[in-house]
């Protein structure tokens, strides 16, 4: 009995860590079967599929989150007399941690599981295998242009957010709750770096976007081709990105912001 | 299979995303096109910076001429020495002039103001404030209040 648990634990160990070693090779091959500029129109396809069509929730959970962020900012911070800072507080929070953050769980709901699905159901019904077969390459015609328009659409979608957040508690905290509008810019720009805010946000966006959609695209080629396998694998990938995400951004933000 | 309707809307989301990053630059993070480039330093030597930062502000009659650029410690004078970045345009400051490190608002941040003299001389590139005059330092004045000679 206790062998054997233990057994399983030991299968399982192996399991996963042959499975992050198959995940390392995918990506490696996919990277280097990236299109040429032959390929381009597979990327654009995907960069609509994944950019434009998350869009709107991006737009508008940022316009929300901004929203809340002014109005929450401006009932602490009256208390202390000090609600012009709110301009600072909503950019310096938007920019380096929930433009990024969020942006990227959204994204692994919204795109991420459709990748997972999409590339499962190919599996599935054997349409990778008869692409191997007439000779096409799926990693260069099916995977690597979806890794490529996720790894463009994150960052691009994380400043939108940040924009439209920032947008968003300007309009709760200026126009609708009275804070001064040069004071909210003013202390905006006098806290907010470019170099060392909101390129570090990019940067953590541009890491989130490739991790988001490495797990979506290696958990729907590596899936047991069956219908349940799908539904797991859909379910797999937007916990673990989600988790990868959440766990990365300490570690970056650690590294980024954490010299005190 | 794939249309120019696809291609278009790309096209905007790329130009949008760009966008974003544009007005993060110039709207929130206050980057101006027309660089800092010119500029010239000027040093001081405090006896207590307080809670001043790097890239804490230079002011002159509460405008904003440059920033500090470092802050370290002289081992010979046992000093604090501030190493300030002020814009090039701004080259009329006397050479008695005095820098005083200030506090914006009651708990706001550190800042270096400074008083211009009457010199017909201006300081150049490199050079010292004679006078200056250290953060006020709270807990110190109250110590020597409550121990002291008054």
């Amino acid at each position: 009995m206790m062998l054997r648990s233990l057994q399983s634990l030991g299968r399982q160990g192996i399991e996963n860590v042959a499975t992050l070693g198959r995940a390392g090779i995918f990506l490696a091959a996919s990277l280097f079967a990236i299109p040429r500029l032959a390929g381009m129109p597979l990327v654009i396809r995907q960069l609509y599929r994944e950019g434009v069509l998350s869009l709107v929730i991006i737009v508008v959970s940022g316009l929300f989150i901004g929203m809340v962020l002014g109005l929450q900012g401006y009932t602490i911070l009256v208390d202390y007399g000090s609600e012009q800072a709110i301009g600072q507080m909503i950019a310096l929070t938007l920019v380096r941690e929930l433009g990024p953050v969020v942006t990227a769980l959204l994204f692994a709901g919204r795109a991420g599981s459709a990748l997972t699905a999409e590339i499962g159901l190919m599996k599935a019904t054997e349409q990778l295998s008869s692409l191997e077969m007439m000779g096409v390459d799926p990693l260069r015609r099916i995977i690597a242009p979806r890794l490529l328009a996720g790894f463009m659409a994150l960052p691009l979608l994380a400043m939108i957010f940040s924009v439209v957040g920032v947008w968003g508690g300007k309009m709760v905290g200026v126009d609708w709750l009275g804070v001064f509008e040069g004071s909210f810019w003013g202390n905006m720009q006098a806290s907010v770096d470019f170099h060392d805010d909101v390129l570090n946000g990019v940067i953590k966006s541009v890491v989130f976007g490739v991790v988001c959609t490495w797990i979506a695209v290696f958990q729907g080629f590596d899936l047991v081709p069956t219908s349940e396998g799908i539904s797991s694998a859909t379910t797999r990938t937007v916990v673990y990105s989600s988790l990868a995400v959440l766990g990365l951004d300490f570690i970056l933000t650690a590294v980024m912001f954490g010299e005190l | 299979m794939y249309s120019r309707a696809i291609e278009l809307a790309v096209g905007v989301f790329i130009l949008l995303g760009l966008g974003a990053l544009f007005l993060l630059a110039l709207k929130v993070s206050g980057l101006s096109l027309e660089s800092a480039g010119q500029t010239y330093r000027l040093y001081g030597e405090f006896s207590d910076v307080g809670g001043l930062r790097v890239r804490g502000k230079v002011s002159l009659a509460g405008v904003t001429i440059g920033q500090v650029k470092s802050i370290s410690l002289d081992p010979q004078s046992l000093k604090a020495k501030v190493e300030m970045e002020i814009r090039s345009d701004v080259n009329y400051l006397s050479r008695d002039s005095i820098a005083v490190i200030s506090t914006a608002g009651l708990l706001g941040e550190k800042y270096v103001d400074i008083s211009v003299g009457g010199d017909e001389e201006t300081l150049q590139d490199g050079e010292y404030f004679d006078s200056t005059q250290g953060a006020l330092n709270l807990e110190k004045l109250i110590s020597n209040f409550a121990t002291s000679k008054l």
